[in-house]
């Protein structure tokens, strides 16, 4: 029998997310791993920027907030000077994928010590529904009106698979927050992910597949529907690095 | 005093730098900087301090970001493409208000241009560089001994005033080497525990680092208002120069840097040959030493300024001295430098003096 109870860490605060948006649900899970591995005054949190940019007014621990893909370059400057604490980065796609795409690349390829939660949606949410490095063939955006893949934009970009060929990488998954199931087993990757840098192990990284009604242009429940019947077909989720 | 030792002025800056407390740098190859990243990643480990290869100028400067927001005395540097590239950094460190120290070695411009020493980023570095309305505190070292002193200073105004400063050098500043007297760091400023830094929120609530302030009216507009005060306080108390000669004189030279040196020994040599000329050499670019310039627009009857660039500095001195004297410009960018020799025709067109015979 599971107990739900609000995670102390989260901030009671009205949301500025959308109705059915993947991040509420995301920083929820964030919170709990933090208070489950006792670890809150040891966290320094990055903020990026997009949706998640009010990152700390959900999250009560130690934050910064970054310029567009630059929080892996954040998070190493802190880590470095303060090896003790837990570093965590939590982006999204357009800027953990597109403009930040060589912070990624190389904190990865460093083993920097940190975790990063990479929130993937396929699309830029804050600036209003633009293509994003995870955009699908095929899939309409407002600078791909007739669907990604009609004018040179390619297939989108693959974090997990890329990311997976770096040897100094320690844990990668891909999960999704569209069913209870996928949530509970998002949690259990957040937590294996934080407690890799607890223990020292290097980067860790976990990217979620999340919904955005609003810029899909869709009821909530067809979102889900969307990352189950769409998304996952493209980003098939699962464990694709663990290093002992 | 302390032994002198030979060392070149890359070399001087990050010794002065670990000296003052600096322990993590972040910074990507770049001619004419290059030994400054090599010297730290020497010398850093040895003092329980941290050097990164960033992956990028940009990665750099936001590794500087982080280091600092966790506490540490921390440096980027680089020449003048590079630092380009780090202003969007840069603007963010200025925002949120915390301290580090930026070197750029400066080269040849605009694009690639070339590696040798040039004064082209004048107006980057002092009219603000990247976005928004700030300031950086500028340093404009002449010699290796005050590249020393003032890098270790850079630090104490980077912590005291909570803001990047900024040490603006230039290839032949870098590159040459003379004898330095290491002398040990002592703090010019008393600088207050660091009660904004991340460390993890134990015992205390928990702190945010942001630059994004949604609301105009009690928001930005204050912040604004709030780093503006803070930076009309700082060109009342940070304002260095070098006034020379300035008493009697007719004509005034005024150069930054590697040019104020020059322009010193021609200075030097026109006195002894009689002519009335002193100078004044900025030390801090900004803020701009104003009250030099304007306690010589009594006296004097004409400047000159002497830079690296097409005049950028320029500009500063006409402000500094409101436009009262006429004022004449020797400067080309792209590697040229002013010789003594060159600078002395020029005093002497100034002056009406022909045909007198030099040493």
């Amino acid at each position: 029998m599971t107990t739900l109870k609000r995670s102390t860490i989260l901030k009671d605060q009205v949301t500025h997310y959308c109705p059915g948006c993947g991040h509420g649900i995301a920083h929820r899970l964030v919170a709990e791993v933090i208070e489950e591995l006792d670890i809150r005054e040891k966290v320094i949190g990055t903020a990026p920027v997009g949706c998640a940019v009010l990152l700390y007014n959900y999250i009560d621990c130690d934050i910064i907030e970054c310029a567009h893909g630059r929080p892996p370059a954040v998070a190493t400057g802190i880590k470095r000077v303060r090896p003790d604490n837990i570093v965590f980065t939590y982006q999204g796609d357009g800027d953990l994928a597109a403009i930040g795409t060589a912070e990624t690349i190389h904190a990865a390829n460093r083993g920097e010590n940190i975790t990063v939660i990479f929130i993937n949606n396929a699309i830029y949410g804050m600036t209003g529904g633009q293509m994003a490095p995870t955009t699908m063939l095929g899939m309409a955006s407002t600078t791909t009106p007739e669907g990604r893949g009609k004018h040179g934009e390619g297939p989108p970009l693959k974090v997990c698979e890329l990311l997976s060929s770096l040897q100094a990488v320690s844990y990668l998954e891909r999960v999704a927050v569209s069913t209870p199931k996928d949530v509970l087993s998002a949690k259990r990757a957040i937590k294996k992910a934080f407690q890799k840098q607890i223990d020292g192990k290097g980067f860790s990284l976990v990217e979620v597949l999340s919904m955005c009604p609003t810029d899909w242009k869709v009821s909530p429940e067809k979102a889900v529907a969307f990352v189950n019947d769409e998304m996952k077909k493209v980003f098939p989720l699962g464990v694709y690095k663990d290093a002992k | 005093m302390a032994e002198k030792v030979l060392l070149k002025g890359n070399e001087v800056m990050a010794e002065a730098a670990v000296q003052a407390g600096c322990r993590f740098f972040a910074g990507y190859p770049i001619t004419p900087q290059n030994e400054v990243p090599e010297y730290f990643s020497r010398r850093l480990p040895q003092v329980g301090g941290v050097f990164v290869q960033a992956e990028s100028e940009v990665a750099a400067i936001n590794m500087v970001f982080g280091a600092a927001a966790a506490g540490a005395r921390a440096m980027t540097s680089s020449s003048s493409p590079g630092v380009s590239l780090k202003q969007e950094g840069i603007s963010y460190i200025a925002a949120a208000e915390l301290p580090c120290v930026i070197a750029n070695m400066q080269r040849g411009g605009p694009g690639l241009g070339n590696i040798r020493a040039a004064q082209g980023d004048y107006f980057q570095s002092v009219k603000g560089g990247g976005h928004g309305d700030y300031k950086l505190i500028v340093l404009a070292p002449a010699s290796l001994q005050e590249l020393y002193t003032l890098t270790m200073n850079a630090f104490d105004w980077a912590d005291y005033y909570r803001m990047p400063v900024m040490i603006l050098g230039d290839g032949i500043l870098a590159q040459i080497a003379e004898p330095v007297e290491l002398a040990p760091y002592k703090p010019i400023l008393e600088i207050a525990s660091k009660d904004y830094i991340l460390n993890g929120c134990k015992g205390r609530p928990s702190r945010v680092v942001k630059t994004l302030v949604l609301d105009p009216a009690d928001g930005l507009i204050a912040h604004n208002e709030h780093l503006q005060r803070k930076y009309r306080r700082i060109a009342e108390e940070v304002n260095l120069c070098e006034e020379y000669q300035t008493s009697g004189a007719e004509l005034i030279v005024t150069a930054y840097g590697i040019p104020g040196r020059i322009a010193k020994a021609a200075v030097r040599q026109a006195r002894k040959d009689g002519l009335p000329v002193g100078m004044i050499r900025p030390i801090t670019l900004w803020p701009f030493p104003d009250a030099a310039f304007a306690k010589v627009i009594k006296t004097a009857r004409q400047l000159l300024v002497v830079e690296m660039s097409h005049g950028q500095m320029l500009e500063d001195v006409k402000l500094a001295s409101q436009c009262a004297l006429p004022t004449e410009f020797l400067g080309k960018g792209g590697g040229w430098y002013p010789t003594e020799e060159i600078i002395r025709e020029k005093i002497d067109s100034m002056l009406n003096v022909s045909g007198r015979a030099r040493k």
